[in-house]
């Protein structure tokens, strides 16, 4: 395969959970963590999911991922069952999880190393693409914690899109950034969704974030984890955080979230 | 350089106050001898190849006991952390025969091996091994389970999470577990040449204890201080180095 098939190769898929229910074991006993959970989710299609802490969202993700296994019900990619994890679904984790020992670049390449069909020219090519993408090509050589919590999580980006995944899993993945920089984020990662048109599914508490980002928004309640809502957000991109649009959705949302909120407990 | 000029100062301090003591004769020549004899008996032994000879003895069954530790203590440490019945057994027996001082198996290790190479081997290995077991067991259990989730989910398993993210995620821990394990096994291999007297090799130990039988005090102290010595090189050189890149590298240089 050329470099310029594997940038170019068209990469989709769709998930389905079809009724999925898990459980956990905690030292309090056996406790409930996802409920009788179905979604189907198009090709190319943005779909964030949002709930309060504790609605199993990242169980959810988990289990796509093939990390973790439902105890009931199935979970398919392409009309797969899921049985462990696949460069076909890369994941974003709230923590950039890069590794330290590695500078940017090697980061980016720890994946592409392990997907056969390149050569090593063409992989390190790969990289700087993804590394480009982000913005970060000046930094390819930079140790990890010489980065910010932001390039931390472009890197993080890169390294997740280096193999050409047909789905990627976020997890909370600007949760622990700064306003300006999840922002600026924003607006990136509807610039390379919307030139990729890879599947996202991403994870967050912040209903506005989901609004900006969805093109649908699913929403979850907690103990157990159950799905509440599907908003369609019907907004034209680039979306700004800031706008009238985004809040009124994001208000709605926040109302019909509110009422599933067993003690009204914010978000 | 500001650093190094008070280290010359303080050390140039501490002879001339070492100087003042004997001159004043607080204490008879036999326990305190002066800084010239000392140095002069150093200067002996460099001229007649005893040091250079006598380090050398030392340092070879330093590194072969040292070794010998590593290359059984990493792999112990990796079983220990993550196969629990072996973290049950294994790792108590690590914590307990960690916390005995090594010089302790010297008694053990002449009845079994009698005066002979392999009793200083035994003692050596014993003082490193254990804590080198549990610092890399500590290691890798403090490893962040995300970078492993992360390395699966690039299609990372087995040897290759073992090997690429497992051990380079650990190594500031096995570094200093490495670390510490030298410094015991210097600790045991002096205890193992006072006590153990063999015709084999002459080591630093073995000068450090004919000093004290033939009451020659400047060969004592010379001696201790050359101990002093490779103990600081050792650490200056093989270790400091080692950490610092670390420190920078993972981003937890204070």
């Amino acid at each position: 395969m050329t470099v310029a098939q594997e940038l170019q190769s068209p990469a989709s898929a769709r998930l389905t959970l079809d009724q999925v229910s898990k459980w956990f074991d905690t030292a309090r006993g056996r406790i409930q963590a996802l409920d009788d959970v179905s979604l189907q989710i198009a090709e190319g299609e943005f779909v964030c999911l949002v709930g309060p802490s504790g609605c199993g969202k990242s169980t959810l993700l988990n289990m796509i991922a093939g990390l973790e296994r439902p105890e009931q019900g199935r979970v398919l990619a392409a009309g797969q069952p899921v049985k462990g994890p696949s460069r076909e679904r890369m994941m974003m984790f709230q923590e950039s999880a890069l590794f330290p020992w590695l500078d940017a670049f090697g980061n980016v390449m720890f994946g592409l190393k392990r997907k056969p069909g390149l050569t090593d020219k063409e992989r390190r090519e790969v990289a700087n693409h993804y590394l480009r993408l982000v913005g970060l090509e000046k930094f390819a050589q930079a140790a990890v914690h010489e980065l910010s919590g932001g390039m931390k999580q472009r890197v993080a980006l890169a390294r997740a899109l280096a193999p050409n995944p047909r789905v990627l899993l976020m997890d909370e993945p600007f949760a622990a950034l700064d306003a300006m920089t999840r922002e600026q984020l924003y607006g990136d990662l509807q610039r390379i969704w919307t030139q990729r048109h890879v599947t996202i599914l991403f994870v967050t508490h912040n209903v506005r974030e989901a609004v900006c980002l969805g093109d649908r928004v699913v929403l979850f309640s907690p103990h157990p984890g159950r799905i509440r809502g599907d908003f369609r957000i019907e907004l034209p991109r680039p979306r700004d955080i800031n706008s009238v649009e985004v809040a009124s959705y994001a208000t709605r949302i926040t109302r019909a979230l509110k009422e599933y909120m067993e003690f009204g407990a914010g978000i | 350089m500001k650093r190094v000029l008070t280290a010359i100062f303080f050390f140039a301090l501490l002879i001339a106050a070492w100087h003042v003591v004997y001159v004043r004769k607080i204490w008879s020549p036999v326990l305190v001898p002066s800084p010239e004899s000392v140095g002069r008996y150093l200067w002996d032994i460099i001229i007649d190849g005893t040091l250079a000879s006598s380090v050398a003895v030392t340092l070879k069954r330093l590194l072969a006991g040292y070794l010998l530790g590593l290359v059984a203590g990493v792999p112990l440490g990796f079983l220990t952390a993550r196969v629990r019945p072996l973290r049950d057994t294994l790792g108590v027996l690590a914590l307990g025969l960690q916390g005995l001082p090594s010089v302790c198996w010297v008694p053990l290790a002449l009845l079994w091996f009698g005066q002979t190479e392999s009793a200083m081997l035994f003692v050596v290995v014993m003082g490193t091994l254990w804590s080198v077991v549990l610092a890399t067991e500590t290691g890798i259990r403090n490893v962040n389970p995300v970078y492993v989730r992360a390395a699966r989910t690039m299609g990372s398993e087995g040897i290759h999470t073992w090997v690429t993210v497992m051990l380079p995620a650990s190594l500031p821990f096995v570094v200093s577990g490495m670390k510490q394990g030298w410094a015991f096994a210097w600790r045991s291999l002096m205890a193992a040449e006072i006590y153990v007297t063999i015709l084999t090799g002459f080591g630093l130990g073995h000068l450090l204890h004919y000093g004290r039988e033939l009451n020659a005090m400047d060969q004592v102290v010379g001696i201790m201080l050359v101990i002093v010595l490779i103990g600081l090189l050792a650490d200056k050189t093989l270790f400091s180095p080692w950490e610092r890149f670390l420190h920078r590298r993972w981003g937890t240089e204070k």
